[in-house]
């Protein structure tokens, strides 16, 4: 059993495939790590009593001679922002506690029509606002790696559910990070894909034009195999590209035999490292850089002067959509209902609920979006953040004239301890410096890991970005850099995770 | 409710100028909704019409309807307006039950059509433009029924209902510029503007356009200004109110003419009116203070990110154009010229709003004229005394149908009107009317010979005087048989007989 949730996906659906392994037993050895190891990680909120009978039927169909899915039969654990039908939806806060949804998110339907077994929904912070999972209604998750430590956020769960090996695959969902800063301080891989390649149909919407739902795997082809499978027009979401895409998959393995690097141009960006962030992240991330050129890539660095206004925009941006988007719970149809004392209107009652059922981050987010867009500061504040925005892509543009991809540390530290930003937002924000750009600007990035630190022994990742629609590139790219380095190691970096529970 | 003081209408005239405008919401008749694919359907229990999008679950995400931004086009066009190239959703917050998103999807700084005009024409004849500023697609709200309090307004309510079956019913808001100059007419032209948007929304097809149910709706906006002397520049525009809740062509009358008289009122006694939406009593004939409306209301407006631009194409906007009805104006010209109104006979028919009516009747086999007679006359008379719109009496086909069973001998007049009042009072079609209530025409001449026989005989005078070559002597007879024949006789056709017996 601890072989099966060691394999990768792509192992593992091999063995499905050729009948070695079940998916029953695939999806039993699962539940039996969330089971031994959950009470430490906390990655899950919900776990599936459908997966086993959902595991059954595909072996069932498979053994009935039925061509499948190249991933039938995997496990699958889902960030809690996408609604599912078979467990509740929460997006972490307590104003939707038990919220069942009538209706499955599109990455969740295209999953399941692929044969994935969804086996439980992730923690995050409380409706994907936060960096650390320290905002969850229902307590953090734990890092795999050191469990007095944060797994990054918002999608925290997913990446230590992955981590700690009690899902090879999962779904995550990035707004300004959220999968690729929980990749990096996991020693795991996220990728968010170019903004409306993957349905938002079914996400619980935080920032509307930022969120992007994307795979968070341990390995690269892992993801281009999770990739391939969501990644499709939806009619039901207006923003959905109408692109054909070539195989992420393929890409992926195209780039772990090591085609690609010679002749790649490479942007490092001048704005995203150096100052700011950790020795021990510096250093691999220039070692792996290092590494780059001696394959033949060529190494430039690319000037992006907006950037430093990314944060700014981002927190006008963010909140501004999510006051609307957030407006909805209002306890009217769905979710939590606090009666005030001796009854109340219905704004009385709309007003007691959202005061019950926020946290305080999601508070604080709502107070400024709300102010940003009111009447006489929509100009100064959403107004200048949209035009920061178009500055932000001019910048992107520009630097994708002269360079294939773009890459910098993930983020700027490992993961920190919990509490330690809590009374800080602006440092909580801050953390999502190298990655929040990419939403800004649409285009897709990917965390891969590349070492630890070796003042502090935890992970770190690099961040490839492209341009828009060019997300084969970041798996090509991405896969070569973890096949060099795990060459040079002997090993892959999660197989140096600590043993949990002592199981 | 405090009665409102009210200034005499042509005083009011001579110390202020109208000034109006107005905001008429269309209920597209698309198959479903706005921005999702549940159905748009009038009249299904409540509840029933709605999809994760109109009810706002968590995760859904709104899709424009294609079939609805060619309606807006078309209507656009039609108002004589610019079509936008490229145009933009936004949300439009604010928290209220009726709508699930806590924001609605509306147009707001870029809407799909701009800068019109529509031709009215007036009781008089006389033609007038109003200008056009935009025309702009949303979505509707819900329904929200007070329930326990004695008004059926939120106050005083116990508790509340909410229908969403509404929610996210495609309307166009029709917006019009300030309109000037309409002096006394002001009530006739605020009438005239909504029966012809009601003529060129029905004339498209794209909307059922029953004010009576909601399809069309009118807030109609209007302030006074004091007038100046001769050479002294114009007052300032004055306070606007708002007036909603409008339900019918009449009410549109109205409710103009009564707020003209409300707030003359007020300012001449040195008051000053409140800026505030006012809700129309149909019962009553008056107008109550609803919310106060402030220019600073803040809805935080900022373009719906989870749509795109609607970009029409040039071709697609040429191919709606070269579809179009011809504009009300030539419509008019044209239907009096078909169906032989004098121009006294066709204004009549104008300025009781029955051209849709008579349009209709005419298609369902009545004679133009027949069609006219009977919603001009008796038809609108009820409508008066009841107060209600002619066209929510009866349907054009069993108008057709009535004029059909006097062409062809079965009623006359008289009988007509007693089977249009069976009609009216939901007894059925004018042929179940005739058989329950046993109305028809006694055709048999049996019957009537046998009764023109005992007239005769019981007035030997008369008889004498007919035979003397006097027939006018006849009437007496003639109005002795209708009696016993309680009316159910063709009265030319007893004259016949009287004479042919009065020979024998």
């Amino acid at each position: 059993m601890n072989d099966i949730i060691r394999m990768t996906a792509a192992d593992l659906a091999t063995h499905l495939q050729s009948g070695e392994i079940s998916a029953v037993d695939a999806t039993q050895a699962h539940l039996d790590r969330i089971e031994a190891v959950d009470t430490d990680v906390h990655a899950f909120l919900a776990v599936s009593s459908d997966a086993l009978d959902t595991a059954r039927r595909i072996d069932e169909r498979r053994a009935a001679g039925e061509k499948l899915g190249p991933l039938a039969g995997v496990p699958l654990a889902v960030k809690d922002v996408l609604v599912t039908t078979d467990m509740p939806s929460t997006s972490g806060s307590k104003i939707l506690e038990g919220y069942m949804s009538p209706f499955d998110a599109t990455v969740v339907r295209l999953s399941r029509e692929a044969g994935l077994i969804p086996i439980g929904k992730t923690n995050m912070d409380e409706f994907a606002m936060g960096s650390s999972t320290e905002h969850s209604a229902y307590g953090p998750t734990r890092n795999p790696w050191d469990l007095d430590r944060i797994p990054g956020g918002s999608g925290g769960g997913s990446a230590a559910a992955v981590a700690a090996f009690e899902a090879p695959l999962a779904l995550g969902s990035d707004t300004g990070g959220s999968i690729r800063q929980p990749a990096h301080v996991t020693g795991t891989v996220g990728v968010k894909p170019t903004y409306g390649a993957v349905s938002r149909y079914g996400a619980i919407a935080l920032a509307s034009s930022l969120d992007q739902v994307g795979p968070v795997t341990r390995t690269v082809l892992d993801a281009g195999l999770l990739h391939d499978v969501i990644a499709h027009h939806d009619p039901h979401d207006s923003t959905s590209l109408k692109d054909v895409w070539p195989s992420m998959a393929d890409a992926a393995r195209s780039g772990a035999r090591g085609e690609g690097l010679a002749g790649l141009k490479v942007g490092v960006v001048r704005e995203l490292t150096g100052n700011g962030f950790q020795a021990g992240v510096q250093s691999r991330f220039d070692e792996t850089v290092a590494l780059l050129t001696q394959q033949g890539a060529e190494v430039i660095e690319v000037s992006a002067p907006h950037f430093e206004y990314a944060v700014a925009a981002y927190y006008l941006i963010l909140p501004a959509e999510a006051s609307s988007n957030l407006a909805k719970f209002d306890s009217v149809r769905f979710g939590m209902r606090v009666q005030p004392e001796g009854g109340g209107t219905v704004e009385q009652v709309m007003a007691a609920t959202r005061e019950a059922g926020f946290g305080p981050e999601v508070k604080r987010r709502i107070i400024l979006g709300t102010y940003a867009l009111s009447a006489g500061y929509y100009d100064a504040y959403y107004g200048s953040a949209q035009k920061v925005r178009t500055l932000i892509q001019r910048d992107f543009n520009t630097a994708f004239e002269k360079v294939d991809v773009l890459v910098t540390p993930s983020a700027p530290t490992t993961a920190f301890k919990f509490g330690e930003k809590l009374e800080d937002p602006m440092a909580m924000y801050l953390n999502d410096i190298t990655t929040i750009p990419a939403n800004l600007a649409g285009i897709p990035g990917i965390s891969v890991p590349i070492g630890l630190a070796p003042e502090d022994g935890l992970p770190v990742g690099i961040q490839v970005m492209a341009p828009q629609r060019e997300d084969a590139r970041l798996y090509r790219v991405g896969a070569a850099i973890e096949a060099l380095l795990e060459q040079q190691w002997g090993h892959t970096l999660i197989s140096q995770a600590p043993a949990l529970g002592g199981k | 409710m405090a009665k409102d003081a009210l200034m005499d209408y042509d005083k009011a005239l001579e110390l202020f100028e109208p000034v109006l405008g107005f905001e008429v919401h269309v209920e597209l008749n698309t198959k479903t909704k706005m921005f999702s694919s549940a159905p748009n359907e009038f009249g299904s229990a409540a509840n029933t019409n709605v999809s994760p999008v109109c009810l706002g679950l968590p995760g859904a995400l709104p899709v424009v309807n294609e079939q609805a931004v060619r309606y807006a086009i078309s209507l656009g066009l039609a108002l004589g307006c610019s079509i936008a190239p490229s145009s933009r959703f936004a949300r439009k917050n604010y928290f209220y039950p009726d709508l699930a998103k806590n924001y609605q999807i509306s147009q707001y700084d870029e809407p799909i059509a701009f800068e019109g005009s529509v031709d009215v024409e007036m009781p008089d004849g006389r033609i007038v433009t109003v200008p056009i500023e935009r025309a702009h697609m949303e979505e509707d709200a819900g329904k929200l029924t007070h329930v326990g309090g004695s008004t059926g307004r939120i106050q005083g309510a116990e508790y509340s209902l909410v229908d969403y079956n509404r929610a996210g019913v495609p309307l166009v808001e029709i917006v019009t510029d300030i309109i000037y100059g309409a002096e006394a007419d002001a009530p006739e032209l605020a009438k005239a503007y909504v029966a012809t948007i009601r003529d060129i929304v029905t004339s498209l097809g794209i909307s059922d356009a029953k004010m009576e149910r909601g399809n069309l709706r009118c807030d109609a906006n209007i302030s006074l200004r004091p007038r100046t002397a001769a050479g002294e520049p114009p007052a300032p525009l004055g306070t606007r109110t708002e007036t909603k809740n409008v339900n019918s062509l009449r009410s549109v009358e109205r409710a103009i003419r009564y707020e003209i008289q409300r707030q003359a009122a007020i300012l001449a006694s040195g008051g000053t009116i409140i800026q505030e939406t006012r809700h129309w009593h149909e019962d009553t004939g008056r107008t109550s203070a609803g919310r106060p409306k402030s220019d600073a209301d803040d809805y935080r407006y900022f373009p719906e990110p989870d749509l795109l631009p609607v970009e029409p194409s040039v071709e697609l906007i040429e191919e709606l154009r070269a579809a179009l009805p011809e504009p009300p104006a030539a419509r008019r010209r044209r239907l009096k010229a078909d169906w032989g109104f004098t121009d006294l006979e066709f204004q009549d028919v104008v300025n009781g709003g029955l051209l849709v009516e008579i349009t209709e009747t005419v298609a369902a086999g009545a004679t133009p004229a027949a069609a006219r007679k009977w919603w001009t006359g008796e038809i609108s008379r009820v409508a008066n005394v009841q107060g209600v719109e002619a066209s929510a009496l009866v349907s054009p086909e069993n108008v057709a149908a009535l004029a059909g069973l006097v062409d062809t001998g079965t009623l006359t007049d008289k009988l007509a009107r007693q089977v249009l009042e069976g009609v009216i009072a939901g007894e059925g079609t004018p042929q179940e009317v005739v058989d329950a209530r046993g109305l028809a025409v006694v055709s048999d001449d049996g019957a009537l010979i046998a009764a023109i026989d005992d007239a005769l005989a019981s007035q030997p005078d008369v008889l004498a005087k007919i035979r003397d070559g006097k027939v006018q002597a006849a009437g007496a007879v003639i109005g002795a048989v209708m009696k016993a024949m309680k009316g159910q006789a063709d009265a030319a056709r007893v004259r016949e007989l009287v004479l042919e017996r009065a020979q024998s």
